[in-house]
């Protein structure tokens, strides 16, 4: 057995600064370039990072404006989580029928082909809501991906340890809970963190077009404005959201996954 | 072979893999006869691909036989499968132990099953992670423990549940020589001491005389060429030569 090196509280500190002067110092470059910019070119090309800012603080000050935020975000949360329980539904009768997998799995195919503005197009014609149209296209555009990501989950578990675990005679419900739940959940959770940057592109595109409230469709009426400042702000309160919703998913698999040996994680 | 009625009874039991009756088919187990008392410990000997392992999960209820019948305890174990459920422990080859769970969280595997209250259920684990000598490492993942103590791990897994058969498929061949006999020889006491019945196959002679109170040996496909009662009190001379037997059966 090894143990891990004793570390000092000195070295877990500068460990941290490290770490977070290497995650921050892009960020404080890109602004850097666009601050330079701002200086050479007019607010309507590159505003000021300070304007930027102020329409940062007065989009989360006002709840007029962050219920437009909050919106989005409960779009995509809701799409996420339509398309994550019927995909692994979908995943799981495909992988416990060959008949099933061979008629669905072409489907699925053919529904990644299509491309996100279409189905806003196709949900625009079909659907007289926003929130279904929106709905609609959030599960449509990241179905495909959560299917086949919980039936490769399902198809790569180890049949040795199903075997073992078959052998003490399960319920249908202890066996999820204990075999596939977590020997699934590591893909589960890469899958919801691929999913969810793609869903925010596409929620923006949704609203954009279908919508008369949210980040997509305040984009609208700052690019009807010429409004770069604001077009801008808007865009970051997605960025945001995406960085929390990262972060908080990373929290959640060094919790669920710690059980893994260190050397996993340092590939 | 006893005179009360046969634990494990084989009639007749046939597995083919493949279309049967087609030339691919693989006949890996062949109108097997096969009974085992209440309380015995049967060494099953063969070399590799002999159908050892198929017999093994035709026992467990794991797969089904193609012809004959396998009941345990007069039931099939096959299609009445749920009604074994704590009856039967298997230690299989590899330790398999479930990654995301901790030594003691593992052993506690069959007994949730059973629907033990928790706290029973932990003090159970503890007591047999205790006896198998990993006081210390109740916590561990399985990937912070040797091969070794993985194997201890699963062992305590299988008597955890309390049941009264147990089948083993080569548990020690994976281990050193060293840490193997040692295991072997915990697992026959305990085993003795608690008055299971236990299949255990292997492919190595030596293991099947230190474990069994019967050997029996497969020709492929299986089918029983030798069946030899065997016990502590067998003497050595005896025992040499069952050996010289059973090598030339293999070697044949």
């Amino acid at each position: 057995m090894t143990m891990p090196e004793a570390t000092t509280p000195t070295g877990w500190s500068a460990a941290i600064g490290r770490r977070g002067l290497s995650y921050v110092l892009p960020f404080v470059v890109v602004a850097g370039l666009w601050q330079i910019a701002s200086t050479f070119f007019p607010p309507f090309l590159f505003p000021s990072l300070i304007d930027v800012f102020k329409r940062c603080i007065d989009i989360l000050t006002s709840w007029s404006q962050f219920a437009d935020v909050l919106a989005t975000v409960g779009r995509i949360l809701a799409g996420l989580a339509g398309a994550f329980l019927i995909g692994a539904a979908l995943a799981v009768l495909m992988v416990r029928s060959r008949a099933i997998n061979d008629f669905l799995a072409p489907i699925l195919t053919l529904f990644q082909g299509i491309p996100a503005l279409s189905w806003v197009v196709f949900a625009i014609i079909w659907f007289h809501g926003i929130e279904p149209r929106i709905f609609f296209i959030m599960v449509m555009t990241t179905l495909p991906a959560f299917t086949f990501q919980v039936l490769g989950a399902l198809q790569a578990m180890s049949r040795d340890l199903m075997e073992m675990v078959m052998s003490f005679r399960p319920t249908r419900a202890k066996l999820f809970r204990v075999m596939i739940i977590p020997a699934i959940l590591p893909d589960i959770l890469t899958a919801w963190k691929v999913n969810l940057g793609n869903a925010s592109r596409v929620v923006v595109v949704a609203e954009l077009v279908g919508a008369t409230g949210g980040v997509g469709y305040e984009l609208l009426q700052q690019q009807q404005v010429f409004d770069m400042a604001g077009a801008l702000a808007w865009t970051l309160q997605l960025v945001f959201f995406v960085l929390i919703a990262q972060a908080v998913l990373t929290f959640v698999e060094s919790i669920a996954l710690r059980y893994r040996a260190a050397s996993e994680r340092t590939l | 072979m006893t005179s009360t009625p046969p634990i494990i009874n084989l009639k007749s039991v046939s597995k083919s893999f493949g279309k049967i009756g087609a030339t691919s088919a693989y006949v890996a187990v062949d109108r097997l006869d096969l009974q085992v008392g209440q309380g015995q410990l049967l060494a099953l000997l063969g070399k590799t691909g002999c159908g050892k392992s198929t017999i093994f999960n035709m026992i467990a209820g794991l797969t089904e036989p193609t012809a004959g019948d396998v009941m345990v305890c007069g039931r099939n174990p096959f299609r009445e499968f749920d009604s074994f459920r704590g009856k039967m422990a298997i230690v299989f080859q590899g330790d398999r132990l479930l990654p995301w769970r901790t030594a003691v969280q593992n052993v506690e595997l069959g007994l949730e099953m059973l629907d033990v209250p928790i706290l029973k259920r932990r003090e159970t684990a503890l007591r047999w992670l205790g006896t198998l000598g990993l006081r210390g490492h109740e916590h561990d993942y399985p990937h912070a423990l040797s091969g070794g103590m993985r194997q201890r791990v699963s062992i305590a897994r299988a008597f955890a549940t309390d049941a009264g058969i147990f089948l083993c498929d080569e548990p020690f061949s994976a281990l050193d020589e060293v840490t193997g006999r040692t295991l072997r020889a915990e697992f026959v006491r305990l085993v003795r001491e608690s008055g299971k019945t236990a299949v255990f196959i292997t492919h190595s002679i030596n293991e099947a005389l230190e474990i069994g109170d019967r050997i029996v040996v497969l020709k492929r496909p299986a089918t029983i060429a030798i069946d030899l009662p065997l016990s502590a009190a067998t003497p050595l001379v005896e025992k040499e030569a069952i050996r010289h037997q059973i090598q030339s059966v293999l070697a044949a």
